[in-house]
């Protein structure tokens, strides 16, 4: 890990669902982060910058709103940067925030994310066709539903692979109280009858559109001490490549498998399906699960599913994907990123609640954006780095 | 860590009122890399780290930024990231990234093609969207309403934002990139009609579309790929409130602080961002700069002003003042939001 | 030739939820009352703020702040943009009012600038039929008098949302890559081009080869058949669709192509479409053709064999 140590003092996050009428977005903003400041026992004066992640401005019609927001976001009088790297930028959002601490720039830095996707429409806003093209696209699920039928065809994996974690991660999310859906009886038998949105991907395999936000406190090795179970943040990465480009993998992209593998040698870790506990993996399509299980190494190229279909991803298996519910429980795009990666310190500080994983040491935050092409990680982890095991 | 880091090159696209290339930079970008790694040696490939600054509202389109990565060869996959901003924010970001140790070379790009929307119309959407953007409150009716208090009070004066418009024109005609450079009259200028009064069309920065980006190195790394490197000594911003009618508006303190913090005694050149010639006189007098300062060699965004671009270009421009051995300490000033809301101060020097 | 280019509306009637601050302040506007909220310092925010600008706690204490007031600045807009209060020239102005210690931005209907001035006193003028919303201040106007009779508050429901629409105008230019290649179209044409550095050719033309970063300028014209390399089926409904779901939506690699796009398929069942179908493009007649892939209405089966997985696995 490059620079100082840095660890997560404190995580928070809203109830995320359809429409947040009750707030508005500095409300929406707030609520995270007065979570996340209470859960690291830090006031507005131990903040020293702020960091904002959102995606596309055409979401809210607000252009920039990190400058609107700066008085909500205690940022007024303070350095506050806004990152947008689609809808990896909830994961990129930490990543920039950490950063700051590991250059010793600064001691604590607030990291933020949010998405009001009831402002406007998120199919809408994705859709949105350029003169001189054809409009055949259909928002995010039109995109990656042809990758999905490549992927079964490649891998050979049977059709009920998708229905699977589906009904795992949404009866996850009826264990968490800020999940937007919370499906406790959902079974394998109503996903696959649910209505075919992008043949192959079903309406119950498919994530919602959420209003919620995420926020997370960062500090430096002195601030960790201070607190009682910090998250240790072991390593970080990312990779960018072009959307399309002949001969591109779509389905097992290199920009993926180049995270991955500079992250766990960057973490020490050789086994990443012995050494990690616990991953939060940004699945908004159930068969998102097994293709990133393959590009993350928990699993061989094509073996992806097997994996999943063995229930070892199950909150009682012996790699839990997901335990929150993941995306496909709540998706505010802006902030999905920064939910994994927080929900990945909850594991290692204990503060999961329900669906906490026993023992959780070490763990996955992973996010992805744009046409499969930009990909944040992190891990972190209970034990302080250079210190006894 | 690095703690020595330097900008060892920059290139722009010439500023234009309306350029051919499309909203998504590619062909604005592409000689402006081409010309970057022809001066430093570097191919694509030995990039660290890349790091954009662009809007999808002055594009019209949701991830706009993501087609700018063709520009830049992006296979095998590179660590690259994007801040929704002026390309200053993204050269920030990308120092911090070299400041971890990480990486030790980062390519930082802007660019706006201001000329595909309507920019003043555009910039409404960044007030309060409850209680202010609803009227439609145009960028140029909000820097008007920020010179006329300081008219008011005698902290500046219609003459003198004129002489910041003459004396912008008159240094861009050695600048090959300007939009607009050549003698102009004081006196004609104020017997212009006004534009939004007080302010007229000479204290307005014109539209323009262009790009720009500059290359920081670490250390040695610093020094082989450049002669005379220009050293960041200080790099700082801060926001300010943005409800304008909670703000004094003939200050600017998130400027002053962030000048503060980085360090800016001993500059001889300054290049501010003041896409409106009261801000210039503004920023001037926050920054306590005195009259031994040369302000904006280049024109400045006066001259033109690329959006998302423009603060990028003030970096490089101050550092190419280090770069060819016209300046020995230099600063570059940046800004977004409505009169001056958000700044950036890089304070960059040369060593022997 | 000059690059083609084309307007690009964006546009969208946002709903926005105020929140509790906000939505008493819109829900007072509606009844014609102004109310402002303390800072933290004792200052009196007019519109209220949610959060203090200095120490970003949230804010509660409401106080009613009078309908005129005093301008601070000023400055003149003589043709004014869509969507701003007034059609016909007016002053921005930022009005602290009576009992505030902060000032409104909004417009002062003053007819001509010569009746502005810094320290003038303003009144605002409500909107006829206020809904909740900044805008139920129609503007300020010059004080010239006593206040007109207040209206009767319109009373009803708290507001809690407010409806913005925002609608910009873009034009939109394609490359001149791109326009050659909708100028082959427009002949129907299909126009590739090859990298020089790679030798893939793309359709349709980027700016740049995304793998090399260099233009892409040898064209290489393409025949209009090649293989579906994958595909979904359309079924969903949503805002701004455009083709009538259900459809499937596939991508087409073009025989001598080195990636493919995405085209609609039809001439057979969405069902029996496969991975490796081998399609020939079906035409518009020629006099709707235009600068726009879509002079091909879609693709059909060509009723060949399909190709085999491991000619287009590369592509997926």
């Amino acid at each position: 890990m490059a620079g100082q140590l840095a660890a997560v003092l404190g995580t928070g996050q809203t109830r995320h669902t359809s429409r947040r009428l009750d707030v508005s977005m500095a409300g929406l903003c707030r609520e995270a982060i007065d979570r996340a400041m209470a859960d690291a026992g830090t006031d507005w004066a131990d903040i020293d910058a702020v960091v904002l992640g959102k995606a596309p401005d055409l979401f809210e019609g607000v252009m920039m709103p990190e400058l609107t927001l700066a008085d909500a976001l205690g940022a007024t009088g303070k350095p506050l940067l806004r990152v947008h790297t689609a809808g990896s930028v909830g994961g990129s959002t930490a990543v920039v925030a950490a950063s700051l601490v590991q250059a010793g720039v600064h001691r604590r830095v607030l990291a933020v994310a949010f998405e009001k996707q009831s402002e406007s429409n998120a199919m809408w806003a994705l859709s949105i066709a350029p003169p001189f093209t054809m409009p055949v696209g259909a928002g995010a699920g039109g995109y990656f539903a042809p990758h999905v039928r490549s992927y079964i065809r490649r891998s050979g994996a049977p059709e009920h692979v998708g229905a699977v974690v589906a009904v795992k991660d949404r009866r996850n999310g009826a264990r968490n109280a800020y999940a937007h859906l919370r499906q406790p009886d959902i079974t394998l038998e109503s996903v696959q009858a649910s209505t075919m949105l992008w043949d192959p991907i079903r309406y119950d395999e498919t994530c919602p559109s959420s209003d919620g936000a995420c926020a997370v406190v960062i500090g430096d090795e002195a601030a960790a001490e201070a607190v009682e179970r910090p998250a240790w943040i072991l390593a970080t990465t990312m990779r960018t490549e072009p959307t399309t480009f002949a001969g591109r993998d779509q389905v097992n992209p290199r920009a993926g498998r180049d995270a991955a593998a500079a992250l766990w040698a960057d973490a020490g870790i050789s086994d990443p399906m012995a050494e990690v506990d616990v991953a939060e993996i940004y699945v908004p399509f159930s068969w998102f699960e097994p293709m990133w299980l393959e590009n993350l190494g928990f699993a061989a190229e094509g073996d992806g599913w097997r994996v999943t279909e063995a229930g070892d991803t199950a909150l009682d298996g012996r790699l839990p994907v997901n335990p929150s519910g993941g995306v496909l429980c709540s998706n505010p795009i802006g902030a999905s990123g920064l939910l994994r990666f927080a929900e990945a310190a909850m594991q290692v500080m204990g503060r999961a609640g329900d669906h906490q994983v026993d023992g959780a040491r070490t763990a996955l935050g992973h996010a992805y954006g744009g046409g499969s092409q930009f990909f944040a990680m992190w891990v972190v982890g209970a034990a302080k780095p250079g210190g006894k095991p | 860590m690095n703690t020595d880091i330097a900008v060892v090159g920059f290139a722009q696209a010439p500023q234009v009122h309306r350029t051919s290339a499309t909203t998504n930079g590619v062909e604005m970008l592409v000689p402006v890399f081409q010309e970057l790694f022809a001066a430093t040696g570097l191919t694509r490939r030995d990039v660290g780290f890349w790091c954009s600054g662009s809007s999808d509202y002055l594009a019209g389109r949701a991830f706009s930024f993501v087609s700018a990565v063709d520009a830049i060869g992006a296979f095998p996959p590179i660590i690259e990231s994007h801040v929704e901003s002026d390309g200053a924010w993204a050269l920030y970001e990308a120092w911090v990234k070299i400041r971890t140790g990480e990486v030790d070379t980062a390519l930082v790009y802007g660019f706006g093609k201001s000329s595909a929307g309507e920019l003043r119309r555009v910039l409404a959407l960044q007030l309060d969207p409850y209680t202010v953007a609803p009227l439609w409150p145009d960028s140029v009716s909000i820097a008007a309403l920020q010179a006329r208090v300081g008219l008011d009070r005698g902290l500046w004066s219609e003459k003198e934002m004129a002489e910041v418009a003459a004396r912008s024109r008159a240094d861009a005609a050695a600048n090959p990139y300007a939009q607009l450079s050549g003698a102009v009259d004081v006196a004609a200028l104020l017997e212009e009609p006004y534009l939004a009064d007080p302010l007229r069309t000479h204290d307005c920065a014109p539209v323009t579309d262009g790009a720009a980006a500059v290359v920081l190195a670490a250390g040695d790394r610093a020094r082989e790929l450049c002669n005379r490197p220009a050293w960041i000594t200080g790099l700082e911003h801060r926001v300010d409130s943005p409800v304008l009618g909670t703000r004094d508006l003939s200050r600017s303190p998130s400027a002053a602080a962030a000048a503060a913090a980085a360090g800016i005694d001993g500059v001889t050149v300054a290049e501010l961002h003041a896409p409106f010639t009261s801000q210039e006189l503004l920023l001037r007098r926050e920054l306590g700069l005195s009259d031994a300062v040369r302000i904006n060699p280049s024109g400045g965004p006066l001259c033109g002003n690329p959006m998302f671009a423009a603060g990028l270009t003030r970096i490089g421009e101050a550092a190419a003042r280090v770069m060819d051995g016209t300046a020995e300490r230099v600063l570059a000033h940046a800004t977004v939001g409505p009169a001056l809301q958000q700044n950036l101060v890089c304070v960059m020097e040369g060593r022997s | 030739m000059t690059p083609l280019s084309a307007p690009l509306e964006v546009g969208f009637d946002y709903t926005r939820s105020l929140g509790p601050v906000l939505g008493r302040f819109m829900t007072g506007l509606r009844d014609r009352q102004i109310e402002g909220v303390r800072g933290s310092d004792g200052r009196v925010h007019a519109p209220p703020v949610e959060y203090d600008p200095g120490t970003a706690q949230p804010l509660t204490e409401f106080v009613a702040v009078a309908d005129e007031g005093t301008v601070e600045s000023w400055s003149w807009m003589p043709a004014p943009l869509e969507g701003q209060p007034l059609a016909h020239p007016f002053a921005w102005a930022l009005v602290r009012l009576d009992g505030a210690d902060t000032a409104m931005l909004h417009a002062v209907d003053a007819g001509s600038p010569d009746r502005m001035r810094t320290g003038m006193r303003v009144r605002a003028r409500w909107a006829p039929e206020p809904v909740g919303s900044i805008r139920d201040i129609a503007c300020f106007e010059p004080l010239d008098g006593p206040a007109p009779p207040r209206p009767e508050p319109h009373g009803g429901e708290p507001v809690t949302m407010v409806t913005t629409p925002v609608h910009l105008h873009y034009e939109h230019s394609a490359s001149e890559e791109e326009s050659r290649y909708l100028r082959g179209l427009a002949e129907g044409r299909l126009l590739g081009q090859r990298c020089p550095e790679c030798g893939k050719v793309y359709i349709p033309p980027r700016g740049a080869c995304p793998t090399d970063g260099v233009p892409t300028s040898e064209e290489v014209e393409l025949p209009d058949r090649g293989v579906v390399t994958t595909f979904c089926i359309v079924n969903v409904p949503f805002l701004g669709q455009r083709i009538q779901p259900p459809y499937v939506a596939a991508y087409v690699l073009l025989d001598g192509a080195d990636i493919a796009f995405l085209h609609l398929v039809l001439g057979c069942a969405a069902d029996e479409v496969r991975m490796g179908m081998r399609v020939e493009a079906v035409w518009k007649p020629r006099e709707e053709w235009a600068t726009t892939v879509a002079n091909i209405d879609h693709f059909r089966p060509t009723g060949e064999p399909d190709a085999p997985f491991e000619s287009f696995a590369e592509h997926l």
